[in-house]
């Protein structure tokens, strides 16, 4: 872990160590916020900040952080920086956080923010441990914003609340598939954006837990 | 390792030092932020009402909401003899202040619905609600009231505007809801909601109200078209829950006295 740079940090997890589409983690909010551009933004935003600023504060005190506690002590620091954010959605946006309600109180579960700072802040400086943080929020956005696009494109026929198909009960052409409006759809769209990404990138896939073994047995005539 | 970090003495120093640090920096956001977060709460509760009655036009601002707000005069009603009651006798100074859904599980409040009669679904009903009364000249344009009711998934909270003559509907609102996206969640579309203006809520005798969503769509030559709005496609059981909770407000144990007294000018 010797010789990592600033830019790889940011960059490597967006396509290559993406932590929603490798690492398979963050994934209840992704399937909970998504239905809505906008609001997925707000999340997203939400989420770099507290990775980059818990892993910032993580990384400054590492040194610090007696190994016994050191679990509760990056959750309450994790903790205190969600309800900030909490509260600051709650003054300046207030619709979006009506809308997002409970979600941006369970950033503190989201095991990307823990992961990151148990795996990266705990053994690098502060300067790299922020770009990691906003790295690793960027990963997990990007992939958020693209399973809201079509969530809300094919779901309600508009993006960001602007329409874009008509929708046949505003007086429109587009029939809504209701589907991609409920959790479960965020689940194909990501299994979907898994698949194109291990097709284009082969390295990523895992292998594979057990062999079938060759059959032995002899058939009888 | 000059310094082991280790020790009891110190783990307990990192522990003290971390929770202060982290208490000050959320009491100090929380302390800082709340007037914004009032504002933000009562200007909401503003808008929804706003929005049931009819007055609400896009791009509205801050400045604009309150001003066409302050047109309403804030009332509380005991429901059982639809008569005004004081703020005092509620314990706040400000009817703006009552919550009549915190006080729907005060005991003190508030009384259970017999299971034959909670048509609504909710259980319980406080015995005062909050309603918003529009005057014009002296006589009552406009009131809207509040109701709720359980639809498929989730309780539905909402606003109904009643023309002065406490019968004619001019507009409803849900401002919670937690239904199907795009099926029972169709509560929310405008294109739905302006189908309720106008309708009437009781009939000839003025006695129970006779409000009905028909599946198909209603026909401008159908009997009684002026009780009938058409139901949510797909959503046969958030329908029912919104025909009978509107029926429940606006019957014997909702609004019904309070409508009545209106209507002869009592209140």
């Amino acid at each position: 872990m010797a010789e990592v740079t600033a830019k790889q940090v940011l960059f490597e997890p967006i396509l290559n160590n993406n932590p929603i589409a490798l690492q398979i983690l963050g994934i209840c909010s992704a399937l909970a916020v998504t239905s809505s551009m906008s609001v997925t933004l707000v999340m997203a935003l939400s989420v770099i900040l507290v990775t980059a600023f818990s892993n910032m504060a993580v990384s400054l005190v590492r040194k610090q952080i007696p190994n016994s506690i050191r679990i509760i002590v990056q959750m309450t620091i994790i903790a205190s920086l969600v309800i900030v954010v909490d509260q600051v959605l709650r003054a300046y946006a207030y619709e979006i956080s009506k809308q997002l309600s409970v979600f941006v109180g369970l950033i503190i579960t989201n095991c990307i923010v823990m992961g990151r700072a148990e795996g990266f802040a705990m053994n690098n400086g502060p300067v790299l441990s922020f770009l990691d943080g906003i790295g690793n929020g960027l990963g997990y956005s990007v992939l958020l914003v693209v399973v809201a696009f079509f969530r809300e494109l094919i779901g309600s026929g508009s993006l960001m609340g602007i329409t874009i198909l008509p929708a046949v009960n505003d007086g429109g052409w587009y029939v809504p598939n209701g589907l991609l409006l409920l959790p479960p759809s965020a689940f194909f769209i990501i299994g979907l954006i898994i698949w194109a990404l291990r097709a284009a990138k082969p390295e990523q896939v895992e292998a594979p837990d057990f062999k079938l073994s060759r059959h032995k047995v002899k058939e009888a005539f | 390792m000059p310094k082991p970090k280790e020790t009891v003495s110190k783990t307990i120093v990192v522990a003290l030092a971390l929770s202060i640090v982290c208490s000050v920096v959320v009491s100090a956001a929380a302390v800082m932020l709340k007037p914004a977060q009032v504002t933000n709460q009562n200007l909401d509760i503003k808008t929804n009402i706003l929005s049931a009655a009819g007055m609400l036009t896009p791009g509205m601002s801050q400045k604009q909401i309150e001003s066409t707000f302050s047109q309403f005069q804030v009332r509380l009603v005991d429901l059982d003899t639809g008569e005004y009651v004081k703020p005092e006798a509620v314990g706040v100074k400000d009817p703006m202040k009552y919550d009549q859904y915190r006080a729907a599980s005060d005991p003190d409040l508030s009384e259970k619905i017999p299971p034959t009669k909670d048509m609504a679904g909710i259980k319980r009903r406080p015995d005062v609600a909050k309603i918003f009364v529009l005057k014009e000249n002296g006589n009552v344009k406009r009131v809207v009231l509040p109701i709720h009711g359980y639809g498929l998934w989730s309780t539905l909270y909402g606003f109904i505007s009643l023309k002065g003559d406490a019968n004619t509907i001019e507009g409803l609102g849900f401002y919670k809801q937690g239904e199907t996206p795009g099926l029972g969640g169709e509560v929310d579309n405008p294109k739905w909601k302006a189908l309720w203006i106008g309708k009437k809520v009781y009939g000839q005798n003025k006695a129970d109200p006779e409000i009905q969503l028909v599946k198909g769509g209603v026909s401008p030559d159908a009997k009684n078209v002026e009780h009938k709005v058409d139901a949510l496609s797909g959503a046969t059981l958030t329908s029912r829950g919104v025909q009978n909770l509107v029926n429940y407000w606006m019957g014997e144990r909702g609004f019904a006295p309070f409508l009545k007294k209106l209507r002869q000018g009592e209140v």
